[in-house]
């Protein structure tokens, strides 16, 4: 199925619901299936289109207007610096690019950028509306990877793969009236374009923050009675330290997702008890994977923090169940397939897996994608996952999860962040080096974290060296930039 | 009367308020009605006459999928309305689908 479907059955469905807009401009389905038509007229003879800016409360008009004229829609982080926003807009030749007010004069290619809302502004009245396009092998939305470890490659989302994940995953219809999601996600995050189709889709109002503050994420969750919501770990963080330990007060709450990186569990242990009322999910995907693939629950969190048994209370920090309608396999080195409880690399299969870049198809001959992230199963199908497999520290030949040795630093009370990679060594290939960010007013030696994680761990796990910072780098969207964390400990010991 | 479907094609009953989405359609033409009456391809099309034939009613809900036999064709409820849909005369069967927790 094609994306312009989704507008027609919002159309047919949700004909007179308020979905998206704001208190100046709210749109129904009717409205906002107008408003895609009028728009779609204007892109007919164009290739894609571009959007640079901050969400916006009719950002689906950009999306499915693209969807409809039968182009991909492209949106890039407007965080970046000038030469690297126009360099991905430049990879867009003749595209038509839209952006906030902020940053369309710093668009300086494709004959600059026209701000959306003058777009918007302008639509043709009552043109004579396109007929919707059925192929759904097209490209429907290209999204440029983060580029943690190298340049930011283009990945593809054809139709079929995201109507795959909507049709598998959410029920068309399944909000009540009622309900509405705060998106708090920027619009270049595979979650952004996620947690808007799939709320379109369940016909739950889309209520955008433009851009996430803490303090007005929760105020807005209040005012504009918020019943579901996703945010990345970093914002989960930064929520539970703007409560400063009082209870978050927001009683029509009920579901809150995070995803997208990982989430420290001191942080989810908070947040649930900040939020008592309110049912966690924690989603794993990748942008290659259409969003979500695997899920862990409401009731499992709330068992994995009443169980007794250790093997159910680790579960908090599993990225859940993979999804019924995604095949998983967690193979070693030599491909072959590993039994529960020992690590590997993911693979996935699936009519949601797109693992296509603009370079080419990743899948194998039988489907399969190799996520390059490392984790485990256990005995009854839960998924941790371990980091990427490029951020393996391999010290005298045995492989070692930097993750694994974050947490145990994270649990220590002086420890905000951490971040562990390995650096070059003659006698072991690597040897394992910790940055850590100590939170304010707090002190602690060196030995005293090198004992933590020897004691909970062993020896061979134990950082060589850790150094104190001020802060860590990282995304905007909370992935740490390792290489970053790495190229700096390598120099300043060359120095 | 026969129809050829594609996954997106709208189906409007012609008899109640009905309406549903073509998820998965089969190659060539079928035989398919909405309230026991062939569906016209748009709600202005409907002439107000007619009724939901014995057998074909009972509602058909918003969200919910409907399904062939042999799963060739699937369709996907988007308004509710009294008439259900049938192929070749034997009502589709109701899909049954496990909610997942909406994770975005």
């Amino acid at each position: 199925m094609h994306l312009s479907s989704l507008v027609e059955m919002v159309e047919s469905g949700f004909d007179d619901r308020v979905l998206l807009g704001d208190a100046a401009r709210p749109t129904t389905g009717s409205e906002f299936g107008q408003l895609v038509r009028r728009g779609a007229v204007t892109l007919a003879d164009v290739p894609a289109l571009v959007y640079v800016g901050e969400n916006h409360p009719l950002l689906p008009v950009a999306l499915f207007a693209a969807s409809w004229a039968g182009i991909p829609f492209v949106p890039v982080n407007y965080r970046l610096e000038d030469h690297q926003l126009n360099d991905l807009v430049a990879r867009q030749a003749g595209a038509v690019v839209l952006a906030d007010e902020h940053t369309a004069p710093r668009v300086r290619c494709q004959g600059g950028a026209v701000v959306f809302d003058d777009w918007l502004a302008a639509l043709p009245a009552d043109p004579s509306p396109l007929d919707p396009p059925f192929d759904d092998d097209e490209v429907a939305i290209v999204l440029y990877t983060s580029g943690t470890t190298s340049e930011p490659k283009s990945a593809l989302l054809r139709h079929r793969h995201l109507m795959a994940y909507l049709l598998g995953s959410v029920e068309f219809g399944g909000a009540s009236e009622d309900e509405a999601v705060l998106v708090s996600v920027p619009p270049y995050h595979i979650a952004g374009m996620a947690n808007m189709l799939s709320n379109l889709f369940a016909g739950r109002r889309l209520s955008y923050l433009r851009a996430f503050e803490p303090h007005l994420w929760i105020e807005t969750v209040r005012r504009e009675r918020i019943t579901n919501a996703m945010v990345v770990p970093t914002m989960l963080a930064r929520i539970v330290d703007a409560l400063g330990g009082r209870p978050a007060d927001v009683p029509t709450l009920r579901s809150l997702s995070y995803g997208g990186a990982k989430v420290a569990e001191r942080v989810i242990l908070d947040a649930l008890r900040l939020f008592p009322d309110t049912g966690f999910v924690n989603a794993y995907g990748l942008t290659e994977t259409a969003s979500t693939i695997a899920v862990l629950g409401p009731e499992d969190h709330r068992a994995a923090v009443t169980s007794d048994d250790p093997l159910v209370r680790r579960r908090l920090s599993s990225a859940g169940q993979v999804l019924p309608m995604v095949e998983i396999e967690v193979r070693d080195e030599l491909d072959d397939i590993v039994p529960a409880g020992e690590p590997g690399i993911i693979f996935l299969r699936g009519e949601q897996i797109s693992g296509e870049y603009a370079t080419g198809s990743l899948l194998d001959g039988e489907g399969w994608f190799c996520t390059r992230d490392r984790g485990f199963l256990d005995a009854d199908g839960y998924l941790f996952i371990e980091g990427r497999a490029d951020d393996t520290i391999i010290r005298g030949g045995e492989n070692i999860a930097p993750a694994e040795i974050e947490e145990v630093l994270l649990k220590h009370p002086a420890v905000s962040e951490a971040c562990v990679v390995g650096v070059p060594d003659d006698e072991w290939g690597q040897r394992i080096a910790a940055a850590v960010v100590l939170r304010p007013g707090e002190s602690v030696s060196e030995s005293e974290l090198q004992n933590a994680v020897r004691s909970e761990l062993r020896g061979s796990k134990t950082p060589d060296s850790i150094t104190f910072r001020d802060v860590l780098p990282h995304t905007e969207t909370g992935k740490m930039l390792r290489r970053i964390v790495q190229q700096e400990i390598v120099s300043a010991r060359c120095e | 009367m026969s129809i050829v479907l594609k996954p997106g094609t709208r189906l409007f009953s012609a008899v109640c308020k009905t309406e549903m989405i073509a998820v998965k359609a089969p190659a060539g033409s079928v035989d398919l009605t909405i309230g026991g009456i062939a569906p016209v391809s748009s709600a202005a099309d409907r002439d107000g006459s007619g009724s939901v034939a014995e057998g074909f009613g009972g509602g058909a809900a918003m969200g919910k999928r409907y399904v062939s036999d042999d799963d060739s064709i699937e369709l996907l409820c988007t308004k509710a309305g009294e008439g259900i849909p049938a192929l070749s005369g034997t009502p589709l069967q109701l899909k049954e689908a496990k909610p997942l927790p909406s994770s975005d």
